[in-house]
């Protein structure tokens, strides 16, 4: 901001140089009308300059708001209010079936932990969102945690009111203090890029943050699985050596740029478009809690935990897919 | 959106209402139904007050909440309405017959709220499964008390044989 100002300052001064030469024989007019014109592209400038500031000030601090975890942003109200349009979408595009909700405590908070499927437009966010919040009521807190870019997006203030917040440790002890079901997906964007032959494999990329927050807040996992997200396009590859090569993963915590074919674009690079997810019918299921103190002792192996449950998701990953016939059609 | 269904019954009207206000039978004849059980914070397991958690299964979801017993009077008539989830307003309505059997009638009523133009069509694509449900309902209902009737009545003569 400070380099715009600098040419018009030049320009006033240039301005005021002219004014005394005028002193010294030139035509006075000429220098008053310089320097009127230099100071007036400064005052422009040093407008023009506050207006983008004031801009980018405010671009940043509605990003800032957008990525803070601000948990009374969940209007139970707005949900409720909406549950008809996602019931319809869940119920006739992707034929969804929920199974198991039961296995939640009816109580208290929890950490559900599932398998991320479906690129940007994930159909097990809005599946999922919906059973829960029809078999527990809108009363019950329920946040579920979405990379910084999903709530960038325009469907970010959407997706804020349903009560999802920034993935991070922060937010997510902070909801899960609050009493909250908290809904991770530790293998995120790594996960959800996945090309679609590996649609039926849990790949959470190692990544075990969600076994330390479970063990912080002494709350029990309950994994969540679901099958059919990877059909709902064609995903050809992560692209994370495009990543790596545009340095979208120190810039943006981008570790891919996924190449996939999806209508109506065709060739879709980076799956930040809104697309036409293709009607596959979505099924997770809800797996029994596990008390990781009470299963592997009040000082377990992380790396131990991380294999059990992988381990018991690609068991019932691996159930569901044996019960699909056709890709898409379920 | 208001569903009715109806069916009758060869039993007396008691020992149908002993079969619909029992909340520990309910999963064995309502159909689609998934929970019907004693809230716990309800005052008693029947009659006016009783509270029960109920779902139903209705296409992708459970959907369901917290119902309130509203109206209690043996054998005729039992009615609910959502305390909270979906805005509900159930009734079973007994009617005895001149020959004594029961015309049972089962009725229905859900909205959603807000929602405009995707909160009609939902509540329009949803009739057609619960009026089925609904049928199954009674249909299921009709055997089983059909069927506990007539043990009651070989009971009855093998008692009076006795």
């Amino acid at each position: 901001m400070a380099e715009p100002a600098s040419v018009p300052e030049q320009a006033s001064r240039n301005g005021s140089s002219n004014g005394n030469r005028s002193a010294n024989g030139r035509p006075a007019s000429l220098g008053a009308a310089a320097g009127g014109l230099g100071r007036v592209g400064y005052r422009a400038a040093r407008a023009g300059a506050g207006l983008m500031g004031g801009l980018a000030g405010r671009a940043a601090r509605d990003m800032a708001r957008r990525l803070t975890a601000d948990l009374d942003d969940r209007d139970p109200d707005y949900i409720r209010e909406n549950l008809p349009l996602s019931w319809l979408f869940a119920s006739i595009w992707y034929r969804a079936e929920v199974r198991n909700l039961a296995n939640i405590p009816e109580e208290g908070p929890v950490l559900l932990v599932g398998n991320h499927t479906g690129g940007n437009m994930s159909p097990e966010t809005i599946t999922f969102t919906l059973a829960f919040t029809t078999f527990f009521g809108v009363e019950r807190r329920f946040h579920q945690l979405a990379h910084n870019l999903v709530l960038a997006s325009p469907l970010g203030p959407f997706l804020r009111n349903f009560g999802t917040v920034a993935a991070s440790h922060d937010n997510a002890k902070r909801a899960l203090d609050a009493g909250a079901a908290v809904l991770v997906f530790p293998g995120g964007d790594w996960e959800v890029h996945r090309p679609s032959w590996r649609g039926n494999q849990i790949d959470f990329g190692g990544r075990k943050g969600f076994i330390r927050l479970a063990l912080d807040r002494e709350v029990p996992i309950v994994p969540v699985v679901t099958i059919g997200g990877q059909e709902t396009a064609l995903w050809l590859s992560r692209g994370d050596w495009l990543a790596r090569l545009l340095r979208l993963d120190t810039r943006f915590r981008l570790k891919v740029l996924p190449i996939l074919i999806a209508p109506p674009w065709g060739l879709d690079i980076g799956d930040f478009l809104p697309r036409i997810p293709l009607p596959a019918k979505i099924t997770s299921e809800v797996l029994p809690p596990i008390d990781i103190k009470q299963r592997f002792g009040s000082d377990p192996d992380l790396d131990e935990v991380y294999d059990h449950v992988t381990r018991v998701m690609q068991d019932t990953l691996d159930a569901l897919s044996a019960e699909r016939r056709f890709p898409v059609i379920g | 959106m208001r569903l009715n269904e109806s069916i009758t019954i060869s039993a007396p009207p008691q020992l149908v209402w002993d079969y619909v206000t029992d909340p520990s039978r309910a999963l064995d004849y309502m159909s689609g139904v998934t929970r019907w059980e004693v809230a716990s914070d309800s005052p008693q397991d029947r009659g006016l007050g009783a509270r029960y958690r109920m779902l139903i299964r209705v296409g992708a979801t459970e959907v369901g909440g917290l119902v309130e017993v509203v109206e209690f009077s043996e054998p005729r008539d039992m009615a609910w309405s959502s305390v909270t989830g979906i805005d509900q307003r159930g009734r079973w309505r007994l009617r005895e017959l001149s020959d004594g059997r029961t015309r049972a009638e089962l009725r229905f009523a859900y909205g959603v709220a807000g929602g405009g133009i995707s909160g009609m069509l939902a509540e329009r694509i949803s009739a057609p499964p619960l009026s089925a449900h609904l049928r199954r309902t009674l249909q299921q209902l009709k055997r089983q008390v059909e069927h506990e009737q007539l043990r009651a009545d070989a009971a009855a003569r093998n008692r009076a044989l006795a």
